[in-house]
């Protein structure tokens, strides 16, 4: 048995009719931050298309997170090594030349992908606490390699200029949103799509009991391995706009502590059950992060994730999820 | 006879210096029922864990259905219908009970469509008398309705062997009769059942045939009366 007691979800029913609003909702809330980033282009101050990047970019880390950690009970301490490599693999393909943001995103998640489904091969066997340790282990195996790298700054980092942009866009932030808008609206349909279909149910069944799963039939290392693979692209994905965003990119930032503690504070505080839970958790705690920053000082920003997760964890250990669950189970 | 269903042979399983099995064969033919007892330790459930996959044996051969399943995972060799229950129920705690039953019926007996889950789902709920709790979660279930959710879970996963590991253990008497009937109504639809079991009276109303394990060697094989009479086992039971 995995050791995630942190958090005791309940599958909800299947209910035809809400699946395909949920879906659509995913969807049409897409398209509307599109058009309102295209609108608000030049009326409103750039720091706020920073800020909801960043918010959006830890809403996919999130997501990206749960899929194994919340969906399967498997605790993953490496995320930051998985966007790191997202990050790095588009800071390789700008050194060799000139290269479209999709090719650079694509790249990314296919390297990313690659080392979520190597390491699950090689982690997946060790449970529980093992795994976490597994897992941490290759984020600073990765960061010691690339801190030696020189062709990609190694521990000085590198500049990124960002290119030029024409179109219908009027800067590369804009263009970067827009991207990250769609990263998200596609990571949320697939989170939940995955929550929904087969490996969902045989994941959930490997959180609460791996060994009772596989008497059962559950083929866990088939589906960890597809966990793994899954959530490493989606955090190759988003670390692969990174470059971009912070136009100088360092070891210290791409395998920073912020990301890996936001990607498992988030969904940890949203909830883990579903698909929503990493979204609240990463709306509520980005959003608090984000007026910290300028009102107090973002120092202050893990201070404070640090204290909510602490308190989620012995007021409600489901998340939000769990709290708004319980409120309709005492409504019924 | 016909062929048989399941075949064990020279089982062997060691645990660093201790020799917890030691050249056990066993052989189970379709539709029979089989009691399988010991002493506590004896190697009962490391039997059981060698034949369904939780454990690799160090030595000897398994056939299942005409295939080899010694270097089978346990849920390739729950897919070809060997299929077990726990000693303590391990239900699925985030789910509910109709849920629990859905995670094999949609892995081992291939059904997709929820409608079908669900419907195949509360047949075999009804079948073990838990339709009415179909939407708890198996926290709120008593101890007689755990053992019967891990018996409907393994229904679920179409079994053409059902080994229950102590699946009346900690039961009243009334409790037990509610779990033999459940058993012997399975065995009439032609399943094979493998009971390990410490109460007596279960075992040898129920089985067709006892083999008894003690110290990791199967020392009996037989009619319930005739390995009862046997003086190695009842040495076995009651001492020197």
């Amino acid at each position: 048995m995995t050791t995630n007691t942190l958090a005791e979800p309940e599958r909800s029913p299947s209910t035809g009719l809400l699946a395909i609003r949920a879906d659509v909702l995913i969807l049409i809330s897409g398209v509307g931050l599109v058009i309102l980033t295209m609108l608000l282009s030049g009326r409103i101050s750039e720091y706020y298309f920073l800020a909801a990047y960043t918010i959006l970019q830890f809403v996919v880390l999130g997501t990206a997170w749960n899929i194994l950690g919340g969906y399967g009970g498997y605790i993953n301490f490496g995320t930051a090594g998985f966007f790191a490599i997202g990050c790095y693999t588009t800071v390789v393909l700008i050194k060799l030349g000139p290269m479209p943001l999709a090719v650079s995103m694509a790249a990314a998640a296919i390297v990313a992908a690659l080392v979520g489904l190597g390491t699950g091969y090689l982690t997946l066997r060790l449970r529980g606490v093992y795994f976490s340790i597994a897992t941490l282990a290759l984020a600073i195996v990765l960061q010691t390699l690339v801190i030696n790298w020189t062709f990609v700054g190694g521990a000085r980092g590198i500049y990124v200029i960002r290119p030029a942009v024409s179109g219908i866009f009027s800067s590369y932030v804009q263009l970067i949103l827009v991207m990250m808008i769609g990263l998200t609206t596609v990571s949320l349909i697939i989170a939940r799509a995955v929550e929904r279909s087969w490996i969902g149910i045989g994941l959930a069944a490997i959180r609460d009991d791996e060994g009772a799963a596989e008497t059962c039939g559950v083929p866990s290392l088939r589906l960890k391995l597809i966990a793994t693979t899954l959530s490493g692209a989606l955090m190759g994905l988003a670390g692969s706009l990174f470059p971009y965003f912070v136009t100088y990119v360092d070891p210290a930032t791409a395998f920073g502590l912020p990301i890996a503690v936001n990607s498992i504070a988030m969904p940890l505080i949203g909830g883990t059950a579903t698909w929503w839970g990493p979204v609240v958790g990463a709306l509520l705690l980005g959003s608090t992060q984000q007026i910290l920053t300028v009102t107090i000082s973002s120092a202050a920003n893990l201070f404070i994730v640090g204290l909510l997760l602490v308190a989620f964890l012995i007021v409600a250990p489901r998340g939000v999820v769990g709290l708004v669950r319980d409120w309709q189970a005492r409504r019924e | 006879m016909t062929e048989p269903l399941l075949t064990a042979e020279s089982v062997t399983k060691r645990f660093e210096g201790f020799i917890a099995l030691s050249d056990v064969g066993f052989v189970m033919h379709p539709g029979e029922r089989v009691g399988l007892i010991g002493p506590n330790g004896s190697g009962k459930s490391t039997f059981v864990n060698c034949l369904t996959g939780v454990y690799r044996s160090d030595a000897g051969a398994i056939r299942f259905d005409g295939h080899d399943i010694t270097g089978m995972p346990s849920w390739l060799r729950c897919k070809q219908g060997l299929v077990r229950t726990y000693q303590i129920p391990r239900p699925f705690r985030g789910m509910t009970v109709q849920q629990n039953i859905e995670v094999p019926l949609r892995f081992t007996a291939g059904h997709t469509s929820a409608r079908e889950l669900a419907r195949r789902a509360q047949e075999i709920l009804d079948k073990v008398g838990l339709i009415d709790s179909a939407r708890l979660n198996p926290k709120r279930l008593s101890q007689v309705e755990l053992r019967k959710l891990e018996l409907a879970r393994a229904i679920a996963a179409a079994p053409k062997m059902l080994i229950a590991d102590e699946a009346m253990a900690g039961l009243s008497e009334s409790e037990v009769d509610e779990i033999l009937e459940l058993l012997h109504t399975l065995n009439s639809d032609g399943l094979s059942i493998l009971l390990i079991e410490h109460i007596m009276r279960a075992v040898m109303s129920f089985s067709q045939r006892v083999i008894v394990i003690v110290a990791g060697r199967k020392i009996a094989d037989g009619l319930p009366d005739e390995v009862m009479r046997m003086d190695e086992v009842e040495r076995a039971y009651l001492g020197e």
